[in-house]
């Protein structure tokens, strides 16, 4: 979708500023949403793209003025009402009316902590050989879906060049909205600055997506 | 736009402790439904505040430093790499590390959320999600550079990683002159989170404290 979260390239949200000295948590509560996100990932309860499309799907102005963990909340009580995990009145209650029908067997367990924070992997067996080499030119599709995507606007209907083939990877677009993981190839694709930003553009920049094959079109 | 966590700080006083309560009420059902342990919750949160951070990737990349084999096994398959070092804890696919030149200079950034790598890293600063970093970067790095105190000649050609898939990227940064013959901790202690991202360089050895 095209949501205000797509950002590359836009103007006026002012300078970095990095703090010194950063705590990883800035409050308790910031710590248990993301330990939340964890444990209900590994649990099976959603996947990353579900969790990133209902971040997406938040108001622009309620995600642009939401700290992190505040809109990462409010994605995790989105999943738990959509996927009928939880009622309104149970989460306006703060307690659960009703408990699981089964026990929930890959509720994560602490001795398995330490690997559900090591990356899983993404990469999956090809279904066909891929339709781009090292060197290719590819173009971008102009593309806007409504739904999940991981194609950032600023590169849509520009030129790049493959770079790197990264194998079958689970396919966002798809995997967001319980379509199933329909693998599909993923590649590097680099941009000169100019193509993208136009001939006022830093002349030493190049620019990276990592892009999805059904992104792509021959150029 | 105003910082979103100061927006927080200053503005809404009352909302930490809303939020507290807010998300206590979510770990409450998620724990009576069954689905999480809230033993388990405070060991991800102690992982991430004690185990998994920066010191880990400086360590990979002090071993860089002063291991040719290591760094080429690095740069052609960074997980394989980072396994058979060792000494982090586990680091899953797919990671690239990426190499700093005299003529090139990366920077990584997650245009579309805040994909970082996690399992190397630690969790990512506020800066690297928020709305400035994410919007600027592609667009005008050397900029977001002068802000974090970095100016890199004019012809060093700049490349942006924008984090769009499930690859995560390390920065290699370049090893700091004057570190001849220095043991692989010491040059360790010169790493900084920032030059692994590349918004940063290394710690010269004239400016350690």
């Amino acid at each position: 979708m095209n949501g205000v979260h797509d950002m590359g390239g836009m103007d006026g949200f002012g300078k970095v500023e990095p703090e010194a000295n950063e705590p990883v948590f800035h409050a308790p509560w910031e710590g248990r949403v993301m330990a939340l996100m964890r444990a209900m990932g590994a649990a099976g309860a959603w996947n990353l793209d579900m969790f990133r499309d209902a971040r997406e799907h938040q108001p622009a102005a309620y995600y642009l003025m939401s700290s992190y963990y505040k809109s990462w909340a409010k994605s995790i009580e989105t999943l738990m009402l959509g996927r009928g995990i939880a009622s309104g009145d149970e989460i306006e209650a703060g307690h659960a009316r009703t408990g699981l029908a089964a026990a929930n067997d890959k509720m994560l367990e602490p001795a398995g902590v330490r690997s559900a924070l090591k990356r899983g992997t993404y990469a999956r067996p090809a279904r066909a050989s891929a339709r781009f080499a090292i060197g290719s030119r590819v173009s971008v599709k102009n593309m806007h879906p409504a739904t999940h995507t991981r194609l950032p606007r600023y590169a849509r209907g520009h030129i790049g060049t493959v770079e790197g083939i990264h194998g079958c990877h689970v396919f966002p677009d798809s995997s967001a909205r319980g379509l199933g993981e329909d693998p599909q190839w993923l590649y590097t694709v680099v941009f000169d600055g100019r193509e993208l930003w136009g001939a006022d553009a830093d002349p030493t920049l190049r620019v990276s997506i990592e892009a999805f094959e059904p992104y792509l079109e021959s150029a | 736009m105003v910082e979103e966590n100061q927006a927080e700080h200053h503005h809404h006083g009352s909302e930490l402790s809303e939020m507290t309560l807010r998300v206590r009420a979510l770990e409450t059902i998620l724990t009576e439904k069954g689905y999480v342990d809230p033993a388990v919750l405070d060991r991800i949160v102690e992982t991430y505040e004690t185990k998994i951070g920066p010191r880990n990737g400086a360590r990979i990349v002090a071993r860089a430093w002063v291991d040719p084999d290591f760094k080429r096994a690095l740069l052609a398959e960074a997980t394989k790499a980072v396994a058979t070092f060792g000494q982090v804890g586990p680091v899953g696919d797919h990671l690239i590390a990426v190499e700093n030149t005299p003529r090139l200079h990366n920077m990584v950034v997650c245009t579309l959320c805040s994909c970082y790598p996690t399992d190397l890293l630690g969790l990512p600063p506020v800066w690297y999600k928020s709305a400035p970093y994410r919007s600027r970067s592609v667009k005008d790095p050397r900029g977001v550079l002068a802000e974090f105190g970095v100016h890199l000649p004019a012809a060093t050609e700049i490349r942006v990683w924008d984090s769009t898939a499930e690859t995560r990227f390390l920065v290699l940064p370049m090893r700091p002159a004057g570190t001849d013959g220095w043991a692989e901790e010491k040059l360790a202690g010169l790493v900084t989170r920032d030059s692994m991202i590349g918004t940063g360089l290394p710690t010269r050895p004239g400016e350690l404290p």
